[in-house]
C-alpha cells in the first residue's frame, strides 16, 4: 500500500508532509491542490515529517492537504518514439499539452502508448542476456532503436522466448527472458530508470580517441571535443554562448542530439522548435529534428524541475549509448541548474557554502560530468555520450563556484571573452585561455594524424604560438607606439591578426561559413599557416597592416564562397598571387 | 476589499517583525491575500497552525490585536478593455479616485506559457533611434532593458520609444518613481494624445518599497489581458527593475533568508526571469514587448542585479553622453539586441548585417586611435579617418535625438563609408559594395 500524507507547513516550493508510512529520500510524491495533482520530490525526511519539493507553484496550497508516495524516485521513461519530441524537465510532452499556458499539474504521457513498431528481434531462445542486452530492434526514424533488458534487471537471464518479426505496441511482451531460478520477466520495449542515477550497464569505459566534428573552426582545429569527452563553455552575457551551442547543435557529427534547455530563454528554445524541423543535416541528408530530442525546462518553469532537466536529459542520453550510438548532450546552461540548487538548499536553511551554493555543489557538478563517456558495450560495440555544457558565470567573473567546480571535472573549456565579444569577433572563443586536454592524448593525436594529416597537432601548436607571439607584440606596440617597435613586431601582429580572421572568427549567421568541415579547415589552416611561416619584407608598419587588412579580406571572401566553386578558386588564386608578389 | 459575512476574523497575532505577522489560523492557502489591520498582506510560510503574512506596506502601527481577515484568494486584477487610460497603484486600486474597474478578475503571476505554443518573433519594432534600429533592432516579443546610470535620461528615451512605437497598448509599471518622473510620463502621454492606448501600475517613492513587488505581475496581467484574449501588440515599460530587486531584498532578509551575491536573494535569477519571460509572440498575433530600465551604480554591470537580467534579457542597451559630440547615444559596443538576427536583412534591406557590423568595427577602430592619441603617439592616416567617421557616425546616427527610418540610416552609413574609407577597408561582401557603394 502507498505511504499517505497531509500537508504540514509551506515554505514557497518546498511542503513539509507528515507522513503515515515509510518514505524514502528522492521519493516521488503527489501533492493534491483540489483535484489537481502536482508532482514533487522527498529532500529531506525528519522524524515523521517529509520536506518535499514540488516541481509546480504551491499557490492555494492549504494544510491538511493530501499528499500520496509513490515508492520511486523520479524516473524517465525510455522507449522508441523519443526522438524529435519536446520534454519539459520532467519529461512531460509539451506538445501534448492543451491551451496555451502550461496549467499546473499539466502532466502528459512521455511516449505514445498506443504506438506500434515494426520489430526485429536480434537474441534467440536460449540466449544469455543480461541488463542493456539488444533482444531486438525497431526502426525510430531513421536510426535501429535497440530494444534492450531493462537496465533495472541486475544479474543473468536465458532468452525463454522472444517475438518473430513484425508490428507490435510498445506495451507488447517482445520477449520473456528466465533468472537461474525459473522466474520468468515479460519485456516489453519500455523501460523507466531513476534519473539520478548513472545507467552503467557497460563492459568499459576507455578514453576518448576520436575527435567530434563541430564545423566549428575554433573548435575543431584549435581545440577539438572527443567524442565521449566533455567540455564546457563559460561566458558572461552577450558573449555568444547559445548561438554556439546551437551552431555545434546544428553541425556536430553525432547521431542523437539532446538539447535541455535549462533555466535559459524561451525564445532561444522557439528557435530550436522552428528551425530544426526544417533544417537538414547534410551528413545524412535528414531533418535535424529526427535526430534531436529537447528537454527544454526556461527560466520561468518551475525551479526545482530546473534541476530535474540536467538528470533527464543526461539519462535519455546514456539509453541511447546503450544502442549503440554517438550521443550529444548539451546543456544550457549549468549555472541555472546550480542556482536551482542553491534555492533549495536556502529555503532548507543549510549552512551555505561559497556564494551561498550547497557545500556539494563541486561533488554533484563532477558526478555528473562523469556520467559522459566512451564506452563499451557488452556485446563489444561502442556507444558514447559527449556532453557539452554552458555556464553563467555570475558578473563574467571565472572564479566563481560554479566556473571551478565545472573546469574540475571538464576536459575541454571554451572561454567566451568579453573583450572579443565587444569587438565582434565572434566566436568569442579566447584563442588563448581555451584548451583542450584531449590534444594531449596520444590516442586522440594517433587519430588526427590519420584523420586529417601527419602530425597535425603539433601544426595546431604552431598556430596558437603565432596567436601568443602576435599577442606579445601587439601588447608591445600599444605600449610604445606604432613607431617605437621594429616592423617586424607588426608583422608578428598581423600574422595573429590573419589567423584569427581567418580561422577563428567565423559567421554563424552565413549559410556557408556558418559550417566548416573537417577537410575545409585542413586547408584553410593549412593556408594561412603557410603564410605565418613566411617571413616578409616592409618596409614600414603601414605597408604590413595594408598587406594583411588586403588579404584578410581576401580570406573572408573566401570563407563566404562554397567550397570548392569557382569563386572559392578564384580566390585562392588572387591570395597566392597576391603573396607570392609581395615575396619577391 | 471588502470583508464578507462567513469570513472568520482572527485578533490575536503571536509575532510581528518590520514586515511580517504571524498568528495561528486555519484553512489558509498559501499565497492567499489578507488584511492585517486594514493593511494588505500575503500569506507568505505556513507551518501547522502558524501562518506568517508579508504586511506590504509595513507593520507600523500593527498591533497584537489588529484584525486579521484572510480573503481566500491570490492577488487579482480585474481586466476588462476599461484599463486602458487609467492609473492604478500597485494593488490595481485607480488613483487620483474614479470608478474601480469593473471586469474578469484575473490572478496575477498567472501560469507560463507553453514554450511549444509560443511562436518565433519576427516583427521588427522601429522606433527612429539608429542606436536602436540599425544596430540593436528590437523585435516584437523581446525583453531588452537600458542599462543606465541614474543621472540619464532613461524615462524619457523610454517614454519616447513608447511612444514611436507602433503598439496597440503600453502598459507602464511605475516602481519607485519619483513623482515628477510619474507626471513626466503622464504629462507627455497626454500631449501625444496616446492616454487611450496606455495603461499605468505605479508604485511611487512616496509608497511603501514592498508594495513594488506587486506592480510587475499587475502589469504583465493587463498586457496578457489584451495580448492573449484582444491579440494585440502590447509594449510593457518597467521602470526601473534595480528597485524592485531591493524590494525582494528588503523581503528575503525580513524572512531570514541567507543572502547570496551583493546580499541579493538566491533566488534573483528566477524572480526576474518569472517577469521577463513574459514577453512573447502569441500565435494568435498578439505580443507582449518588455522594455525595461535596470539602473547601474557606477556603471558597474556585474551586480547581482544587471548581471542576472542580463542573462534573462535579450540583450541590453546601454546609454553613453558621447563627449566628442555632446550627444547621448546608444553605445554600440555595449549594447546588444538578441533577437535582432531574426529581422535585419530579412525585414530591412539586405545590406544591413553587414553594414551594422563594418561601422561597429570601423568605430572601434577610431577608439584604438582616440587611445593612441590619449597615450601620446603618432595618428595613422587610417586613423585620422576612423576619427572623422566616428564623429559624423555618432551625430548622424547614434544619438538618440535622431528620428529616421532604417533605410535611410543604411544609407547614410553608405556614406560614411566611401567619405572615409576605401572599399577594401571597409571589407563588406563584394556584391553588396558594387550595389550600395556610393561613388
Amino acid at each position: 500500500m502507498k505511504t499517505t500524507g497531509r500537508v504540514n507547513g509551506i515554505i514557497s516550493n518546498i511542503v513539509i508532509v507528515k507522513a503515515d508510512g515509510p518514505v524514502g529520500q528522492n521519493e516521488i510524491c503527489h501533492v493534491y491542490v483540489g483535484d489537481t495533482k502536482m508532482m514533487a520530490e522527498v529532500i529531506k525526511v525528519v522524524g515523521d515529517d517529509a520536506y518535499v519539493q514540488v516541481f509546480d507553484s504551491t499557490r492555494g496550497l492549504k494544510i491538511g492537504d493530501k499528499v500520496e508516495f509513490e515508492g520511486h524516485m523520479l524516473e524517465a521513461t525510455l522507449a522508441p518514439g523519443m526522438l524529435s519530441k519536446n520534454y519539459d524537465g520532467l519529461q512531460n510532452d509539451l506538445e501534448k499539452m492543451e491551451g496555451l499556458f502550461i496549467d499546473r499539474g499539466s502532466l502528459t504521457d512521455p511516449i505514445d502508448y498506443d504506438s506500434t513498431w515494426e520489430f526485429t528481434p536480434l537474441a534467440k531462445e536460449g540466449d544469455k542476456v543480461s541488463a542493456a542486452s539488444w533482444l531486438g530492434e525497431v526502426k525510430e526514424q531513421w536510426i535501429n532503436h535497440k530494444i534492450m533488458v531493462p537496465f533495472v534487471m541486475t544479474g543473468s537471464y536465458t532468452v525463454k522466448s522472444i517475438v518473430k518479426a513484425g508490428t507490435y505496441k510498445v506495451t507488447d511482451t517482445v520477449a520473456v527472458v528466465t533468472d537461474s531460478e525459473g522466474t520468468e520477466y515479460p519485456i516489453t520495449m519500455v523501460q523507466k530508470w531513476p534519473v539520478k542515477q548513472a545507467i552503467r550497464a557497460y563492459t568499459e569505459k576507455p578514453r576518448p580517441s576520436r575527435v567530434m566534428e563541430t564545423g566549428v573552426r575554433a573548435i575543431d582545429t584549435f581545440n577539438p571535443l572527443a567524442e565521449g569527452g566533455t567540455g564546457f563553455i563559460p561566458g558572461p552575457f552577450g558573449a555568444g554562448k547559445t548561438v554556439l551551442q546551437h551552431a555545434i547543435s546544428k553541425q556536430a557529427e553525432a547521431e542523437v542530439i539532446i538539447i535541455v534547455a535549462c533555466g535559459e530563454r524561451a525564445n532561444e528554445v522557439v528557435e530550436i522548435f522552428k528551425e530544426f524541423p526544417e533544417l537538414v543535416d547534410p551528413r545524412t541528408g535528414h531533418k535535424l529534428m529526427e535526430r534531436t530530442i529537447i528537454i527544454c525546462n526556461t527560466s520561468n518553469m518551475p525551479v526545482a524541475a530546473r534541476e530535474a532537466s540536467v538528470y533527464t536529459g543526461m539519462t535519455i542520453g546514456e539509453y541511447y549509448r546503450a544502442m549503440g550510438l554517438k550521443v550529444l548532450v548539451m546543456a544550457d546552461s549549468t549555472s541555472r541548474w546550480a542556482q536551482a540548487l542553491r534555492e533549495m538548499s536556502n529555503r532548507l536553511e543549510e549552512l551555505p557554502g561559497q556564494d551561498a551554493f550547497p557545500m556539494d555543489l563541486s561533488a554533484i557538478i563532477s558526478n555528473f560530468y562523469a556520467r559522459a563517456g566512451l564506452v563499451k558495450l557488452t556485446n563489444g560495440e561502442t556507444g558514447s555520450v559527449t556532453f557539452l555544457g554552458t555556464v553563467s558565470p555570475a558578473g563574467g567573473n571565472l572564479k566563481e563556484p560554479v566556473t571551478e567546480s565545472t573546469k574540475k571535472a571538464a576536459r575541454c573549456f571554451y572561454a567566451l571573452s568579453q573583450g572579443r565579444a565587444d569587438s565582434k569577433r565572434y566566436p568569442a572563443i579566447d584563442p588563448l585561455d581555451s584548451y583542450s586536454k584531449y590534444l594531449e592524448y596520444p590516442e586522440v593525436r594517433e587519430y588526427l594524424d590519420e584523420k586529417i594529416e601527419k602530425d597535425w597537432v603539433d601544426a595546431v601548436y604552431e598556430g596558437k604560438t603565432f596567436v601568443q607571439r602576435g599577442k606579445e607584440a601587439n601588447d608591445q606596440i600599444n605600449i610604445l607606439g606604432d613607431d617605437g617597435v621594429p616592423v617586424e613586431y607588426h608583422e608578428r601582429f598581423w600574422k595573429s591578426e590573419l589567423l584569427d580572421f581567418v580561422i577563428l572568427q567565423q559567421d554563424a549567421f552565413d549559410d556557408i561559413d556558418a559550417n566548416c568541415p573537417i577537410e575545409r579547415q585542413k586547408m584553410m589552416y593549412k593556408m594561412v599557416l603557410d603564410i605565418c611561416r613566411h617571413d616578409f619584407t616592409f618596409t614600414d608598419f603601414e605597408q604590413c597592416s595594408q598587406f594583411f587588412k588586403g588579404l584578410i579580406n581576401l580570406f573572408r571572401q573566401m570563407n563566404y564562397a562554397e567550397w570548392k566553386s569557382e569563386k572559392f578558386e578564384q580566390y585562392k588564386q588572387q591570395i597566392e598571387q597576391y603573396v607570392t608578389e609581395k615575396s619577391k | 476589499m471588502t470583508t464578507r459575512a462567513f469570513q472568520k476574523i482572527y485578533t490575536k497575532i503571536d509575532n510581528i517583525t518590520k514586515a511580517t505577522v504571524t498568528l495561528r489560523a486555519d484553512g489558509v492557502g498559501n499565497d492567499e491575500l489578507a488584511t492585517v489591520g486594514g493593511k494588505l498582506a500575503q500569506v507568505v510560510k505556513i507551518m501547522g497552525q502558524n501562518v506568517t503574512l508579508q504586511v506590504f506596506a509595513g507593520t507600523e502601527g500593527i498591533a497584537t490585536n489588529s484584525e486579521v481577515i484572510f480573503h481566500g484568494e491570490p492577488p487579482k486584477l480585474k481586466v476588462s478593455d476599461n484599463l486602458a487610460g487609467r492609473f492604478f497603484n500597485a494593488y490595481g486600486e485607480p488613483l487620483e479616485g474614479g470608478e474601480a474597474v469593473e471586469g474578469e478578475a484575473r490572478e496575477i503571476g498567472g501560469p507560463t506559457v507553453n514554450p511549444f505554443k509560443r511562436l518565433q518573433p519576427s516583427e521588427l519594432i522601429a522606433t527612429g533611434i539608429a542606436g536602436i534600429d540599425l544596430n540593436n533592432t528590437i523585435v516584437t516579443g523581446q525583453k531588452i532593458p537600458f542599462f543606465a546610470d541614474p543621472d540619464q535620461p532613461y524615462n524619457a528615451v523610454m517614454a519616447n520609444v513608447a511612444l514611436r512605437a507602433k503598439a496597440d497598448k503600453i502598459i507602464l509599471g511605475g516602481m519607485g518613481l519619483t513623482n515628477d518622473d510619474f507626471l513626466y510620463f503622464k504629462s507627455v502621454f497626454e500631449n501625444a494624445g496616446a492616454l487611450d492606448r496606455i495603461v499605468s501600475f505605479v508604485n511611487t517613492t512616496e509608497n511603501p518599497p514592498v508594495e513594488r513587488l506587486l506592480v510587475p505581475d499587475m502589469a504583465l496581467t493587463a498586457a496578457e489581458y489584451f495580448a492573449v484574449d484582444k491579440g494585440e501588440k502590447v509594449l510593457v515599460l518597467l521602470t526601473d527593475m534595480t528597485l524592485y530587486a531591493d524590494a525582494l531584498a528588503i523581503v528575503s532578509n525580513r524572512m531570514d533568508q541567507v543572502p547570496s551575491k551583493d546580499s541579493m536573494p538566491g533566488s534573483l535569477y528566477s524572480d526576474l526571469a518569472k517577469i521577463y519571460e513574459k514577453a512573447v509572440q502569441l500565435p494568435n498575433g498578439g505580443s507582449i514587448t518588455i522594455i525595461a530600465v535596470t539602473t547601474l551604480s557606477g556603471g558597474d554591470i556585474t551586480h547581482a542585479i544587471p548581471d542576472n537580467t542580463g542573462y534573462i534579457t535579450e540583450g541590453q542597451l546601454f546609454l553613453r553622453n558621447d563627449s566628442d559630440t555632446g550627444k547621448v547615444i546608444v553605445d554600440p559596443f555595449r549594447s546588444l539586441s538578441r533577437l535582432k538576427q531574426l529581422v535585419i536583412g530579412k525585414k530591412t534591406r539586405e545590406d544591413h548585417p553587414q553594414v551594422m557590423n563594418a561601422c561597429v568595427r570601423l568605430y572601434a577602430d577610431a577608439a584604438n586611435a582616440k587611445t593612441k592619441l590619449e597615450n601620446g603617439f603618432d595618428l595613422s592616416d587610417y586613423d585620422e579617418r576612423a576619427l572623422k567617421f566616428a564623429r559624423d557616425y555618432s551625430r548622424k546616427l547614434l544619438a538618440i535625438d535622431i528620428n529616421i527610418e532604417i533605410t535611410e540610416m543604411l544609407d547614410t552609413a553608405w556614406e560614411l563609408f566611401s567619405e572615409y574609407f576605401t572599399k577594401e577597408e571597409v571589407a563588406i561582401k563584394a556584391e553588396l559594395i558594387e550595389k550600395y557603394w556610393k561613388a
